[in-house]
């Protein structure tokens, strides 16, 4: 950035922190320097007020406070200020471990858009007196937003509250499909990143996983074009993705077998000496999933209810006993 | 939109000064330059430019002013910038969401550090941080088995635990030496030598029940090494089976799931892909091929579809012979649930979670 540039909107900010008045934008004309004095020609006049509203925009962009206003009922312009306590970091102590902490947590990001917020956080906690010193091996694998190049079009999406385009390839679909979404956020969940939103073509909530987005999201549209739901709560969307209404499920299993199935069950009384096994009591969200799992247990474990699910299993194990004969 | 590196200098410009008065005893310059990650000749450049800054009027009272003392620069007089300007919403996420995600790493010592970071850095990310935070993170680990393992770890003693083998769908119990905590891909591991094994293995904690700290001290021999986990945790050793096998859509997770070779589309089963994965135990391919219901075709090896076949024919002879299902139970109807909206639907496909076991990995 050009030097002049940059001191006078140091200066801009230094003159607006120190006044409680707003400034109007004639003043600020007269006295920051660098701006196009005013000779009293209409091309001097358009050429600060190009560079004025340029500067203000930049301001804000960088989250600068600008306060537009009227100190008294007497002007008749608005005027500019910066109140100081919204625009200073608040007191901050942090000690030693925390400080370490901190710089240990900003190194997770590898997106040149994240990197670099993280890079100027530091920066600002260095301004604060905190001293920062990132040197330490992390354990942790991946990155937090690595190998994700949809990553950023998405964040910046949902912290703007814009629609975002993308084509999402299902992975029982051979060709993407074109999906316009309003995003609520991005979620890492077991190491991978979702989009969570609402799908205005499908009408409801929907999650994508970030990998299977194909090309570059486009986001579009106007910022705070909508509003995610009150009490959202992104990573439990994700969890529970296959959320539905819990059902109970009974099965039978032979004894000694279905380790893994018995770390999640509730064994129910033995039937009275039944050979055939224990029974089990599972819950699921998703019973086709269930059957899915069940179905591969084999013979070590039976649906007794409910009747959809033991139609699911007997379904799948009819495809899989048809393997290997002949077409 | 401004160019990134305006909104860089300003900030380190607007920065400056705050850093100074921060450190009323001055800094190299060095020092400075490697705290904002600049180059000194850079650093110079912006102390230059704000020596030019001031409050109105300009003059020589008005202006910021730094003495350099040898390479030492500090500031006296400030034109009112004492303290940087706060987080951005960007700032505040990364800052806010990373600290989030080292809390929930499991190697890490200083979590009470950790969390006094992230309450005290929440509290200054003010109205950066009240709207909702369009970032969110969740590690999965069961934080009993965590407490102790940590514990382990922390007073170097010797572990007992009972570990569950999905491969072969086995309870194992066994005695460790624990070496690190890790996490990958989003699963906890502990990495421990197992004297049962006489190897370095990785234990995923969500699968390891009734963990117990022993009085004996954690003793790993020389020659246990920290696994090099960049690639993955699974590695195929040589003596691993190829497996070939083609994915029908309903199928096709598979490929994103494991570590598969070979990919290509075939036209049977329709939108089909083939693939190939390599395994060091056919055990876990048959509960796959069986998990997947018959979405998957195996071409490689026969005897592998002779298996699943004959297992699953052996489920239906079961079926067949104790047929008496409950119809008070099932003649209930299950309104609202095609009403209800899914949205997994279109991320669902990982049944991987626990379901179909990695390719015969640990133990």
């Amino acid at each position: 950035m050009a030097a002049k540039r940059a001191e006078r909107l140091v200066n801009l900010v230094i003159a607006l922190l120190g006044t409680r008045q707003y400034v109007s934008a004639a003043r600020i004309r007269a006295t920051v320097p660098g701006y196009e004095a005013d000779d009293g020609t209409e091309r001097a006049d358009e050429a600060f007020k190009r560079m004025f509203e340029r500067d203000k925009a930049d301001l804000r962009e960088m989250g600068v406070p600008l306060e537009t206003g009227r100190t008294s009922a007497f002007d008749t312009e608005d005027g500019y200020r910066i109140a100081r306590a919204d625009y200073e970091l608040p007191e901050l102590t942090l000690d030693g471990e925390e400080a370490a902490a901190v710089g240990l947590a900003l190194r997770l990001w590898e997106s040149a858009q994240m990197a670099g917020a993280a890079q100027s956080a530091l920066v600002k906690l260095k301004a604060a007196g905190v001293d920062v010193d990132p040197a330490r091996a992390l354990p942790l694998r991946p990155r937090l937003d690595s190998d994700e190049p949809a990553f950023e079009p998405c964040y910046t999406a949902a912290r703007d509250r814009r629609l975002v385009e993308f084509d999402y390839r299902r992975p029982d679909e051979g060709a993407p499909a074109h999906r316009r979404v309003q995003p609520w956020g991005v979620v890492a969940w077991h190491g991978r990143w979702y989009l969570v939103g609402h799908d205005l073509d499908r009408r409801a909530p929907r999650v994508f996983r970030l990998s299977r987005v194909a090309g570059a999201p486009r986001v579009t549209g106007p910022e705070g074009a909508f509003e995610p739901p009150p009490d959202l709560d992104l990573a439990a969307l994700v969890a529970g993705q296959d959320g539905g209404q819990e059902q109970l499920v009974v099965v039978r299993a032979r004894p000694g077998a279905a380790v893994g199935l018995r770390r999640t069950a509730v064994p129910l009384e033995p039937a009275d000496d039944d050979e055939d096994g224990d029974l089990l009591q599972l819950r699921t969200t998703d019973l086709s999933r269930l059957a899915d799992q069940l179905a591969a247990y084999g013979a070590d474990v039976l649906v007794e209810s409910p009747q959809e699910l033991r139609d699911a299993v007997v379904e799948r194990l009819t495809r899989l006993a048809a393997m290997g004969a002949p077409a | 939109m401004t160019a990134p590196g305006t909104t860089e200098r300003m900030t380190r410009l607007l920065s400056l000064v705050p850093y100074l008065t921060a450190r009323p005893d001055g800094v190299p310059v060095a020092e400075a330059a490697r705290d904002f990650g600049v180059t000194e000749r850079q650093l110079r450049r912006d102390l230059e430019l704000l020596w030019m800054c001031g409050l109105p009027g300009y003059g020589p009272g008005d202006l910021i002013d730094l003495s350099f003392e040898g390479d030492r620069v500090r500031v006296t007089f400030t034109a009112g910038m004492v303290r940087p300007l706060r987080l951005t919403t960007d700032e505040a996420v990364a800052l806010v969401v990373a600290l989030r995600a080292l809390l929930e790493s499991p190697g890490l010592a200083e979590r009470e550090a950790v969390s006094r970071a992230l309450a005290k850095v929440s509290a200054v990310a003010g109205h950066a941080g009240e709207r909702t935070t369009p970032v969110a993170l969740s590690v999965d680990a069961r934080e009993q088995a965590l407490t102790v393992v940590r514990e382990g770890l922390e007073r170097g003693r010797a572990l007992h635990l009972h570990y569950y083998v999905p491969t072969r769908d086995e309870r194992t119990e066994r005695t460790v030496d624990p070496m690190r905590l890790l996490l990958v891909d989003g699963h906890t591991y502990l990495e421990a030598w197992c004297r049962r094994a006489e190897g370095v293995r990785l234990f995923r904690l969500d699968r390891v029940d009734d963990v117990v700290v022993l009085d004996e001290p954690a003793a790993p021999p020389a020659e246990a090494h920290g696994r090099d986990v960049e690639g993955g945790v699974y590695r195929p050793g040589p003596e691993a089976r190829l497996v070939r096998l083609r994915l029908a859509g309903s199928a096709r997770w598979v490929a994103e799931y494991y570590q598969v070779e070979d990919v290509r589309e075939v036209d049977d089963p329709p939108g089909g892909l083939a693939v190939s994965v390599r395994t060091a135990d056919l055990a876990w391919a048959r509960r796959l091929v069986a998990s997947l219901g018959g979405g998957a075709v195996v071409d490689e090896p026969a005897e592998l579809a002779a298996s699943v076949a004959a297992d699953a024919r052996a489920a239906l002879g079961r079926y067949a012979a104790g047929a008496r299902p409950d119809p008070g139970r099932d003649a209930r109807p299950d309104p609202g649930r095609d009403a209800r909206p899914d949205p997994g639907r279109d991320a669902r496909p990982d049944p991987g979670r626990d379901a179909p076991p990695d390719p015969g990995r640990d133990a």
